[in-house]
């Protein structure tokens, strides 16, 4: 029998779970403003499990992660994100997967994976949370396999985002959120991350015409003749 | 503890202040003089560590290990800087750039400088990550600077990377936080280096071993580790000479350092359990097949750039080998190799740059007759890259010679793996060099100005290393030694 | 004489239960087209018209193609048996019935595979076009629909260490209000896949008969009179049999737990409001959605495995051994 458990570590998991379901869906939708908004909304929810943790566990600076993540993730890079995609004239961008059902079958080989590389941690009888460890290891995984399977610029650039997403989760989950000073760094260097990649986006448009990177393509091992 | 505030920030103000600068004379000059001003507190930081051990301070910390480093990254800072002002300016002439594209340059390049001596020098695990980060961020607009589609495409490629490698990084070191949580008196210090270390044998071995996979992967992808090298020889190529001389000379050390700092931890941890050399091992087998893929791959490159690309990752899996096998003499002789690689590779890539000055091209197969064209621009390559091959009285040589007989000692067979490749690099370089430096000369090859003071004090320098330690270094590397593995070599 | 009038009073409710199932099925169809008329700003037609349609067609004349074989004439009293006989095991008013012990998921899927077997045999049977057609999309929706519905069983099968409905039940009515991630999981593949069984938007559309939007009603066009009664009435009663499965699975308060005459009626009266509510939101969801195109409907079922898969696995990797 499942012993139960208090409400707010139950609302967690449901959380994580949701987070891990969003991240399946970024992997194979085929829009990309609605994979937009799917990050968007990935990024709530880690947000709010960082409040419920901060709740369950009295660890009050998690409030100002929880907020730091919604202001920075929730809001702000799916707006970066939108307004790229406009000005980069994405708007009915429609990119299908080439695979899909290896694609999503190899994810689902991730979260397995990912739940017997944290095995060990697991058995060692700490707290709750440690089993949403697994599941941040597999968003990070998930977020990893779109950067490799999508062709699309900016697709490439939201998995790296969820990638961001899963060890936040990974750092809220196993152990109660970072000290503030190293919070701050990473989530500056998101953002200035999030910022270059919006040049680029227009650097690879100049050079390429087009936002597909499989198209980036010169420089090979065996490189011909070049100037 | 002054010097030390004083190295850190004259970069970041300098970042600053070159962001802001309209006239491109004066920020080559700015640049000039930010550098120098950084060198020399890293050489007043270098004599207050003589004097007195450690300088501790603002989640800083600075012991024999990081101080030799911090010299090394401003010096080759400042002669990097001495060599960029014209070649850049030349670049701008020419075209291949704007003038806000020279803005970047010289704000990025301060900025890069002060990321990586923050990363050398911070005491927090977190902050060492975040600006690792930053170090790729700085550099990633660089790469692209001359905004061709094949520098677009190196420098994605590193960005996307570098990035996921680092998000792997970041994973291990939530893990380390973890473990730490659970083994210390005040969790709120369980990113603390200096603390972990001394705590080492009480931080979990299974979730420890698990971390340092993960900061392996990700810290050596920013060492250029095969197989997560991909990035490098595009990224060191299609960057502008300067760019390419500090990337090689000085951002690959500060990863390989981070991987050294936490192998100790692990090593502390894993003491006792049943396999206590695990990220020895880990770090040998890496090294190793870094070493000979890149020695395998230098033969068939056809750019220059890309080439000494190659070479470096092989230097770094030869330095990454030796960390490996542990040990005083091995880390004696890796701690020297990177101060020796740093001056030599950087060097190398100076001349590098005049050639392809010259030649107007930097495909091999098309530069040819320098040593007829500007005999000091072919001497000075025919010798760097004898230096970097290994020949004696070069101080590679005796770097390299430590470490083959350090791996006699621990496990004779590699032994024989490590000198096949010695020598395939060897040839590789070789069999490239000879045409480009006796070659033919083409039609109206002329030579170029060229500024050979930096070249000539770093090869001077790595001259000396080989012939003649200095007592004074030799002590200081035997310190660091003794803060990595716990024992003397001299 | 006790055990005698103990085991009386449970074989009659089992009886009363077969018969619950085949009376709600015409008023259930019934109030979800009230409803959808309703939202279309219509009276719409009664909510008892279903059992005047069925009456009506049970006194019609049943005409019979030349072509067809005798599995033609069987086929719709073997997919009534077969749908009616699965949907009397699953507990609707109390759990513990004797019938509780073949109220098996495996068995279930079984007899609804074989009902639905026949049916697309009998489409194929009189060599029409629609028929054929009909049948072939039925079975593609079925092949990808059946592995959904069996992963979402098993993962509250894994948490009851039983296949056994009555089990499942009771193990989650002992669990409490407990959100898992599992269970909600499961019920998102679950409605998908009950979406997709019985044959509703936005998977297949049960008011239509053009040629491309047709999967269920195909089948069924050259039935007439009482072999059509019976084909429709089987059809109302796997949509109640699915609202049961899902309103007692999930929601399982109100079931009767003992043989008491008050715990009869509420069990009673919660199942009536349990079908009435899930009614009302099937009609909005057909009414909101639109009938997918029929390649697109792998897609919908895959997200259907998918949900039910990480119910699996949520369950395996965050609930068990915290």
């Amino acid at each position: 029998m499942i012993a139960p458990l208090p409400l707010l570590q139950q609302l967690v998991l449901v959380l994580a779970a949701i987070v891990l379901l969003t991240s399946f869906v970024l992997l194979a939708q085929a829009r990309l403003i609605s994979a937009i908004h799917v990050f968007a909304w990935q990024g709530a929810l880690v947000a709010a499990v960082t409040a419920v943790v901060a709740a369950a566990g009295g660890a009050p600076h998690l409030y100002f992660s929880a907020v730091l993540t919604l202001g920075l993730k929730a809001l702000l890079i799916p707006w970066m994100l939108h307004r790229l995609a406009r000005r980069l004239e994405l708007d009915r961008h429609v990119e299908t997967l080439r695979l899909p059902t290896l694609v999503v079958m190899a994810a689902v080989a991730l979260v397995i994976f990912s739940y017997w590389l944290v095995l060990p941690m697991v058995q060692e009888g700490l707290a709750f949370t440690r089993n949403i460890v697994a599941v941040s290891l597999a968003v990070v995984l998930i977020g990893l396999l779109m950067m490799v399977f999508r062709q699309q610029a900016v697709a490439q650039v939201l998995g790296f985002m969820s990638m961001e997403n899963g060890l936040f989760l990974a750092a809220v989950s196993a152990t109660a959120g970072m000290p503030l000073v190293v919070e701050l760094g990473v989530a500056f260097d998101v953002l200035v991350a999030m910022v270059l990649f919006g040049v680029f986006f227009f650097q690879i448009r100049e050079s390429i015409e087009s936002l597909d990177v499989d198209r980036l393509n010169r420089l090979k091992e065996t490189a011909e003749e070049r100037e | 503890m002054t010097a030390l505030l004083v190295t850190l920030i004259a970069p970041a103000v300098g970042a600053v202040v070159l962001a802001l600068l309209r006239s491109l004379a004066l920020a080559g000059w700015v640049n000039l003089a930010v550098s120098t001003v950084s060198l020399g507190a890293a050489g007043a930081l270098a004599w207050s560590v003589a004097l007195h051990g450690e300088v501790v301070g603002l989640g800083l910390r600075v012991d024999d290990f990081n101080v030799y480093l911090v010299v090394l990254t401003a010096f080759v800072a400042l002669t990097t800087a001495i060599f960029s002002r014209p070649y850049m300016r030349h670049v701008c002439e020419r075209g291949m750039t704007s003038e806000g594209g020279m803005r970047v340059y010289h704000a990025m390049y301060q900025a890069f400088m002060f990321t990586m001596l923050l990363a050398l020098t911070t005491d927090n695990l977190g902050v060492l990550w975040v600006a690792v980060e930053g170090a790729t961020l700085a550099t990633v607009l660089l790469v692209s600077l001359y905004r061709t589609p094949e520098a677009v495409e190196a420098a994605w490629k590193y960005f996307i990377l570098c990035g996921v490698g680092i998000a792997l990084a970041l994973f291990g070191t939530v893990l380390t936080y973890f473990a730490a949580q659970h083994a210390m008196a005040d969790p709120a210090n369980g990113l603390t280096w200096s603390m972990l270390y001394r705590q080492a044998g009480s931080l979990h071995p299974v979730v420890m071993s698990i971390a340092f996979v993960f900061l392996l992967v990700g810290y050596g992808t920013k060492v250029g580790l095969v197989p997560m090298h991909q990035w490098l020889p595009d990224a060191h190529s299609e960057g502008p000479t300067p760019m390419s001389a500090v990337l090689s000379g000085l951002l690959l050390n500060v990863a390989l350092y981070a991987l050294v700092r936490l192998k100790m931890l692990v090593d502390g941890s894993l003491a006792g359990t049943q396999s206590p050399h695990l990220a020895g091992h880990l770090l040998m087998g890496f090294g190793l097949v870094s070493f000979l893929v890149a020695a395998l791959f230098l033969h068939r490159q056809r750019d220059i750039k890309r080439m000494f690309s190659y070479s470096s990752i092989e230097h770094m899996g030869l330095m990454t080998f030796g960390f490996g096998i542990g040990g005083p003499l091995a880390t004696f002789g890796a701690l020297l190799h990177m101060l020796v690689h740093s001056l030599t590779k950087s060097a190398i890539f100076v001349t590098v740059g005049h050639a392809t000055h010259i030649a107007g091209t930097q495909s091999i197969d098309h530069i040819r007759g320098l040593i007829r064209t500007q005999p000091v621009v072919g001497w000075s390559l025919l010798i760097a890259v004898a230096a970097i091959a290994g020949f004696p009285p070069f101080g590679v040589f005796t770097s390299e010679f430590l470490l083959l007989s350090a791996t006699m000692q621990a496990q004779p067979w590699l032994t024989l793996a490590l000198v096949t490749g010695l020598a395939v690099a060897f040839a590789g370089l070789f069999r490239h060099l000879q045409p480009m430096v006796y070659g033919g000369v083409p039609e109206g090859q002329k030579p170029v100005s060229a500024n050979m003071v930096p070249i000539a004090v770093h090869l001077g320098l790595v001259l000396w290393l080989g012939l003649a330690i200095p007592g004074y270094l030799a002590h200081w590397l035997d310190r660091a030694t003794q803060l990595i593995t716990g024992s003397h070599l001299l | 004489m006790d055990h005698l009038l103990s085991q009386v009073t449970a074989w009659g409710l089992v009886l009363l239960q077969a018969l619950l199932y085949a009376v709600l099925g015409p008023l259930l169809v019934g109030w979800v087209r009230k409803v959808k008329a309703l939202l279309q700003n219509r009276r719409g037609a009664p909510v008892l018209q279903p059992y005047r349609d069925l009456r009506k067609l049970l006194v019609k004349e049943t005409r019979v193609a030349h072509t067809a074989s005798p599995l033609f004439r069987a086929a719709p009293y073997i997919v009534f048996v077969s749908t009616w006989l699965g949907a009397a095991t699953v507990p609707l008013i109390a759990v513990d019935l004797p019938t509780a012990a073949i109220a098996d998921i495996i068995v279930l899927v079984g007899l609804l595979a074989l009902g639905r077997f026949f049916l697309a045999l009998a489409g194929m049977d009189v060599g029409t076009a629609f028929g054929g057609m009909g049948a072939s999309r039925e079975m593609l929706v079925s092949a990808l629909a059946e592995p959904a519905m069996l992963m979402a069983i098993f993962t509250l099968a894994m948490g009851a260490h039983s296949t056994n409905l009555s089990t499942v039940i009771g193990h989650q009515l002992a669990g409490g209000l407990a959100l898992r991630p599992s269970i909600l999981f499961a019920l998102g593949g679950l409605t998908l896949v009950a979406i997709a069984e019985t044959g509703r938007i936005p998977v297949d559309n049960p008011a239509t008969h053009l040629e491309l939007t047709m999967i269920h009603e195909a089948m069924l066009l050259e039935y007439s009179g009482r072999h059509l009664a019976l084909m429709e009435w089987a059809a109302q009663i796997k949509l109640v049999l699915y609202g049961a499965l899902i309103a007692n699975i999930f929601f399982p308060w109100g079931i009767g737990e003992s043989f008491s005459p008050g715990s009869l009626a509420l069990g009673i009266g919660a199942i009536v409001a349990k079908l009435l509510l899930l009614g009302g939101a099937l009609a909005i969801a057909e009414s909101v959605l639109a009938k997918m195109r029929l390649f697109r409907a792998p897609a919908f079922l895959n997200l259907a495995l998918l949900l039910s898969l990480l119910g699996l696995l949520s369950h395996v990797i965050l609930e068990v051994g915290t």
